[in-house]
């Protein structure tokens, strides 16, 4: 008797893992291409120097960070997974979603300073445990440049242009 | 005080080194934020307790991070890096450091 609970509660389980985690995948891969489309002006790159180094520039620490759960479908698909090896699909998705939410949520941070271009973007990734299954923390941070107000002027005189600024 | 993770900031020369300066603080959330997300395990879904707890984190150890620079007397940090360690169920350590400079210029 106290088996067939048990059972009855494991697949009742993983119905509604199942149903509930679809509706918030969806929903949020929804809202993450919405964001994205609405960020497409913030300019994120992974490399180590701005591309324009002679022009001062306002730079500082720009960060987004997002703890994210498996549900239990995904989590128990994982587990059956693990015995014969290969992609883990369910699991795949988990850590797109996280590090593209990451990833806006540092181009919000950029943008609400002011910024246009954030360079040296670095990923972390942490798996917390929050009791049985796998969350998972993605913490994205780069640096923001902004151009100095007198920037133009300073990058004309930098390559030599002196001549093609009105005396 | 400025802070980046950048090697060099643009347009700026460094005066002098001060050496790597760090901050770390170890985190746990209550016990309810703990019970919700284990609820949450079963339909997944962002943690936004943990989310919080994970900035906050962060924020303080830069922090301490900044203070120990000021104490220094540094203008700058360059190439700052991250750690974060996850000692036990729902508590995480989490590191700032980087290298504390003279730059010149305001």
């Amino acid at each position: 008797m106290l088996d067939l609970i048990e059972f009855g509660l494991f697949i009742t389980l993983l119905i509604v893992g199942f149903f509930a985690g679809t509706i918030v995948e969806k929903r949020h891969y929804a809202s993450i291409r919405k964001r994205e489309r609405e960020y497409a002006d913030v300019l994120t790159f992974a490399m180590r120097f701005p591309p324009d180094r002679v022009t001062p520039q306002r730079a500082f620490l720009v960060h987004g960070t997002v703890v994210i759960s498996s549900d239990y479908f995904k989590t128990f698909v994982a587990g059956l997974r693990n015995l014969f090896g290969g992609r883990l699909r369910t699991y795949e998705t988990l850590m797109e979603r996280a590090r593209r939410e990451a990833l806006l949520r540092l181009k919000h941070d950029a943008r609400r300073q002011g910024a246009k271009l954030v360079i040296c973007v670095r990923f972390e990734t942490t798996t917390i445990s929050t009791g049985w299954a796998a969350s998972i923390e993605v913490f994205a941070f780069g640096t923001a440049l902004i151009p100095e107000r007198n920037s133009e002027t300073n990058a004309a005189l930098a390559f030599g242009a002196r001549s093609a600024t009105p005396a | 005080m400025l802070v980046t993770n950048l090697e060099l900031v643009p347009g700026r020369r460094i005066v002098s080194h001060y050496g790597i300066v760090q901050g770390s603080t170890v985190r746990a959330k209550h016990v309810g934020k703990d019970i919700f997300a284990g609820l949450k395990n079963i339909v997944g879904g962002e943690l936004k307790g943990y989310t919080e707890l994970m900035q906050e984190a962060r924020q303080e150890a830069v922090e301490r991070m900044i203070a120990e620079a000021q104490s220094m007397g540094a203008n700058a940090i360059l190439n700052v890096r991250f750690a974060t360690t996850s000692i036990a169920a729902g508590a995480a350590e989490i590191l700032a450091y980087g290298s504390a400079v003279q730059l010149d210029g305001s």
